[in-house]
This record gives C-alpha cells, structure tokens and sequence, in this order.
C-alpha cells in the first residue's frame, strides 16, 4: 500500500524578478561586455533570499519561488497544499506539470501523472464540442483510440449530448467548464494534480466535481494533490495537508489539525491589530494611512468576545468634490477565504477642505461566530468608476465565545462547538 | 521501488530529446492540424480560394514589374507559369517559417497550462502548411496544363518531377528549421519579431524566385546565388515542369545537407528554450 508514487528532492525554483533576460538585446549587450570583457559583477542582478511578497520588489532581483522541497508521496494519498498568495503553490504545480522546470533537485514519478492548471485547455470556440473532447484529450496526453473509448462518459458526465456537434462558441461558459472538466475527469491518471479549477462553476458543479474527485480518491486508490484557498475543500477531500510558507515547507501532517494550525499562524502574523501605510506617496488621489481594529474603549487587540461591539478604525486621504464621491468599502472575509459581507460608507463631507478622515464601523457583537476573520478595505470612487486603493487581507482578528455570558443566554445552556458562519441573535416572538 | 517514470531535473542535455515520446503524441499533431484547417475554412465564403487569390495577384505584379518594365528573362518560358511556379514552391517555404516562427508566443497560454512536447507544435504548422500548398500547387497545374495542351513547346517536363517530394521535404525542413530558432530567440529578444516580415522578403530576392540563374554573369554575384541552398530546390523545380533551370544531383546534395544541419540546430535550440520560456515570456 505504502508505496511512494512521488519523491521530490531538495526541489528549488529560482525566479528573476522584474523584467526578465532585460527584455532588450542592448542590455544584454551591456552586460555581456560588463561581466566577460570588463569583469564586473552582472549590473542586472540582486540576489535575494526570502520570498516575502511583502517586500518591496527590486528590479532584476532573484527570488526563491520554493526552496529545498523535500517530499514524499505515497500511493492513495491525498495531499492538500494550503499557504497564502505567493507562498509557492502555483510554482509547486507548475513544476509537477512540466510546465517549467526546477532550477535545482529533482522531481521522481511513478505513474501517469495528468495535472490540471485549467480545464478545456486548447479548446478551439469554432470547432465543436466532439472535435474539442478529442483537441483537449490529446493534448492532455490521451491517445485516440481511449477518447473513443470513453467519449460516451464523458458527455454523459458533462450533460452536453444534444450540443455535441455545435461549435463550443454557442456553449454558456458553464457548459464549457463542464466539458472541460468532464474530459479531465477521465482523464484516469494514477496521479492527479488539481489547481483550484473548482473555483469555477456554479455550486452544483461544484458539488459534482468534488464528489469526483473523492471517488477518484477513495474508491479508485489514486493518488490526489489538491492545492486550495478553500479549508472546507481540503478539509473533506483530503487526509494530509501540507502548509508552504515563503517557499518552504513549513507543516506537514493530518488535515485537521494543520489547517488549524496554519489559521492559527493566520491570525498571529497579523497579531499587532494596527496595520500602518510604509507606502505614503503623496501624488495619489488617496492613501489608506492605518487601519485598526479596536475594542470600544478605543484598545487595540485581536481578540473580540463574540457578545462585544468592537470597532475598526480606519484613517485615509482623500481629495473630491460634490461631483465624485469615495465610497469605503469594508469586506470581511471567513477563514476559508469566503467572502461573508461587504460594509459601504460614503458620508464624507468635502466642505472641511482637510483631505485626512478618520471614520471607524462598529461590528456590533451577537453577530459573528467563533472563528477567525480578516478585513479587507477598499475605497472606491463612482462616475468615474475608479478604486483608489484596495487592500486585502490588511488585518486580521479572532472571535472568541464568553461562556460565563452567553451560556445560559443566547446558547441555551450548550457549550459544544456552534454551527454557522454567523451567531446572530435574534428577536424572536411567541406568538400563541 | 526505483523504478520511476518519469524524472524531473533541471537541465536536460542539448541532445537527450525524446522522440519516442513525440511519437507518442502523434495524435494530438493530427489533432492541431484538424483545428488549424477547421478554423481556416468556418466562417468565410470562399475558404480555401483565398489561397489562391495571393499566387495570382502577386504573379500578375511580377508580370508587370519584372516581365515587362525591368524585362528579365524568364528563360524562354511563358513568364506567368515561371513566376508562378518559384512563388508556389516558395510559399511553402515562407508559410513554414512565419507559421513555426511564432510556435512561443502565441501558444503561450497553452504551453503555461498543460506540458506535452514543444516540437508537435511546429511539426503540425509545418503539415497544415501542406494544405495550403496542395491548393496552390493544384492551382499552378490547372494553368499548367493550359500552357502543356495549347503552346506545343512552351514548358518540357522531364522524369525530376518525381523529386517533387524531395523539394517538399527539403523546403520543410528549411522553414522548420529556421522557425524554430526564430521562435527559441523571439522568446528573449522581441526585437527580432520586427526582422521576420521583410528577412523573409529579403531572402527571396536573394533566391532565383523570380529570376533564373542563367540570366546572372559568371562572378561573384553568380557564386553567391550559387552558395544559396535554395538555388538548388528552385532551379530543380522549374526545371522539373519547364524544362528551364538547372538540376544536378550534386547541389541537391549541398541544399540537403544545408537543410539537415539547420534542422538539427534547430530542434537543439529549441529544446534548450522550451524548458524554461514560460518564465520569460
């Protein structure tokens, strides 16, 4: 059973930052003479060390996209690989497709290993959808004869018989997604790499695509890397979970308990509660200078008892007149990423003549469950439409319950875990 | 247990180029073949006669020009099957180098999301172009024919027509061959995409395409075209269904071994470039 189907070894990417090469054959020029004729040091290069997406990037500066991968596989594993933007995910994937290869260490497969980065790739939107089945299948590394084979299925799976031999520009985009999927689903590789093409689709298709990929798991024995932002995704489809950080390895093990583990570190990278602008060009029409999340006493913290109002105060530039004006937007996102709402302001008054705000939006208490979530803050501007400034994920906080006060109030004596996203408290009426 | 597949490294030595594996994907070649044909013919009227709207237009202007104002001989054959003749078999030619000279960048988005051998790619541009050139080939035979059946003496085909096979291959390997090593330098110096239109213009007038190598003096000049490795495939052609140019084994030869060795810089050039292009493209 325990057999290893993937053995990466010290596996490093090194990316070149900025443009690359230099884009022109003057500079190369240029630095041809400099290193080989005059024997200077490359005048393009920097190098550097962490892939810290937070850093200020430098032209021409070189950057560990992953480094010294170590990893074992085993047959029938499903692996999840979590980590933030720019943590290596995409690069891991790429290199396991083949679609660049490493700078360093090695890559063992054992196995037809079939990835997908994207569903229906080369589909052509003149040809139809049969001649695109076999146009996506071969490039996918199928042969001929096995489409034959499997062409029935795979209509079937995507539920696109009667369009079969219409051109795929008079498909809906998910009719497309559909079929694209429904050819990589049969695809029967041992090994399967998936990007988070789930994200497309509507939620049935959803539904349908990861109840595939569990039974490709499951019942068939295959071997499943499943990179993903979506913890409920990871969470049911796969046993181990793998957390990069900055290119590294940074956890391996159970599903459960790393990904708590990895929305734990979440929230305490962010643990300052204030996030400052380093960045304050004056020439922009506005500038998000810091933003806060604050108990009502005005102390900061990240830590919020779930009954409690708290506040998060947000202090900007702005520069407009009567004709345009900025709306914030506040969004506040669940630990899996999910969008939970969206909070507008517009109340500013331009008549102050001061360009510097500071609003604060009270998230009043009884509302959100326990849990970890993150702000996002965004000023928009409308006729014209233009977004000023857009910051995700700028900070994060926790919920936590107060058993000693809502026990017996508003959970009714039960202390277990609360279902749902929201733990609102509502006005309930008897009525007879 | 040690038995792995497939192993990925970083660099793979200039030669070690799979070929069983390109075999292996030979249905996808005749797939992108399909989809280059199916989406040359949906959605226009005339389809596949645009192809032949260009050899007559462009032989009509070489009639003029070159026939009449400027007179240069045309061997004493009918001037509209000569110029016809060099510009159907150097279409395929040009067709080749443009099409696979742009293999990188404009499959970018293909190449980035799924790996399968970089080489199907331009070997299947290469064989749509012989689509294109049986049209312009069945063309240049309709007037062909016109000319055989009417002016007793006009054109004398011989037994190297047979070769016409050889020309085809030899014209493929040349546009392939230097496609390919456009592509692999496109993919870092973009200055280059602005040399394709007119370096392919510029080599056709350096070519006996609309002139015979008979008309030049014995010199330099005569030495050069001579050293050109498309002299040999042209002349050859003509002579061939005319009767009018030059064939010997030995400069086929030349033009063979001329066509082998760019091929196989190529094919090394751009194995080297496919590694890693899509980091810089």
């Amino acid at each position: 059973m325990s057999k290893t189907v993937i053995k990466i070894e010290n596996l490093s990417k090194i990316y070149r930052l900025g443009e690359v090469g230099t884009g022109t054959l003057s500079h190369d020029l240029n630095r041809f003479v400099r290193m080989n004729i005059l024997g200077q040091d490359d005048p393009y290069a920097k190098v550097g060390h962490v892939n810290d997406r937070t850093a200020k990037a430098e032209k021409g500066e070189l950057v560990a996209a992953l480094r010294d991968i170590n990893l074992e596989v085993k047959e029938g594993e499903v692996l999840g690989i979590i980590g933030k933007n720019g943590a290596g995910k995409s690069t891991l994937l790429k290199l396991l497709s083949r679609v660049t290869s490493p700078t360093t260490g090695s890559i063992k497969v054992k196995g037809r290993l079939a990835s997908l980065l994207e569903v229906g790739t080369g589909f052509h939107p003149e040809m139809t959808g049969r001649e695109n089945i076999y146009m996506n299948g071969t490039i996918m590394g199928m042969r001929k004869w096995e489409i034959d084979r499997k062409l029935d299925e795979i209509v079937e799976f995507a539920g696109v018989a009667k369009y079969l031999d219409t051109p795929t520009k008079r498909y809906s985009s998910g009719m497309t997604v559909r079929l694209g999927f429904a050819i990589a689903a049969h695809l029967e590789p041992e090994i399967l790499v998936v990007d988070e093409v789930l994200a497309v689709g509507d939620a049935e298709f959803q539904k349908k695509a990861i109840g595939k990929m569990q039974d490709v798991s499951q019942n068939q024995g295959r071997t499943v890397l499943f990179v993903s932002h979506n913890m409920n995704s990871v969470k049911s489809i796969c046993d181990t979970a793998l957390i990069l950080e900055n290119g590294a390895i940074n956890q391996i093990g159970k599903t459960d308990k790393t990904v708590e583990n990895y929305l734990t570190n979440f929230v305490k990278n962010k643990k300052t509660g204030v996030w400052y602008n380093s960045n304050t060009i004056q020439e922009v029409r506005s500038n998000l200078i810091e933003i806060k999340t604050c108990h009502s006493d005005n102390e900061i913290d990240t830590v919020f008892k779930s009954h409690e109002d708290f506040k998060v105060l947000v202090t900007f530039t702005t520069d407009f007149n009567e004709k345009t004006k900025p709306y914030l937007n506040l969004h506040l996102k669940d630990s899996n990423d999910e969008l939970l709402f969206i909070s507008n302001f517009s109340d500013l008054d331009y008549k102050r003549g001061e360009e510097k705000y500071q609003v604060e939006c009270i998230i009043p208490g009884n509302l959100l469950n326990e849990g970890f979530y993150t702000i996002g803050i965004a000023l928009t501007y409308l006729n014209p439409f233009n977004v000023d400034f857009s910051h995700k994920e700028v900070l994060g906080f926790q919920i936590e319950e107060d058993l000693n006060i809502t026990l017996n109030d508003i959970r009714c004596g039960y202390g277990g875990p609360f279902p749902g996203k929201f733990r609102p408290k509502l006005k309930w009426n008897v009525n007879s | 247990m040690k038995d792995y597949d497939l192993i990925i490294r970083p660099k793979r030595h200039a030669f070690d180029i799979n070929f069983k594996e390109i075999w292996a994907y030979r249905d996808l070649l005749k797939m992108f073949v399909k989809r280059d044909i199916i989406t040359v013919y949906k959605q226009t009227i005339l389809g596949p006669i645009w192809f032949v709207v260009q050899p007559i237009m462009t032989t009509l202007i070489y009639m003029v020009v070159f026939g009449n104002i400027a007179q240069i001989s045309t061997d004493g054959t009918p001037q509209a099957l000569f110029y016809l003749a060099g510009i159907t078999i150097w279409n395929y030619f040009s067709e080749s180098f443009n099409t696979t000279a742009k293999t990188f960048t404009e499959n970018a988005n293909i190449f980035g999301k799924v790996y399968f051998p970089r080489l199907i790619m331009p070997f299947a541009k290469v064989t749509s172009g012989l689509i294109k050139f049986a049209i312009q080939f069945t063309f240049f035979m309709v007037v062909y024919s016109y000319f055989l059946f009417t002016q007793e003496g006009a054109v004398q085909p011989n037994w190297t027509i047979a070769l016409l096979p050889v020309y085809l291959l030899l014209m493929a390997m040349f546009g392939l061959g230097a496609g390919i090593i456009f592509t692999s330098w496109t993919t870092k110096y973009r200055d280059l995409t602005f040399l394709l239109t007119f370096g392919v213009q510029l080599l056709m007038y350096a070519s006996p395409v609309i002139y015979p190598v008979s008309t030049i003096e014995p010199g330099l000049m005569k030495d050069l075209i001579l050293l050109n490795p498309f002299t040999p495939i042209l002349e050859g052609f003509k002579y061939a269904f005319l009767g009018a140019g030059h064939f010997s084994w030995i400069s086929l030869g030349y033009s063979a071994a001329v066509a082998t060795v760019i091929l196989f810089l190529g094919i090394i050039i751009f194995h080297k470039t496919e590694r890693n292009f899509i980091d810089t493209v």
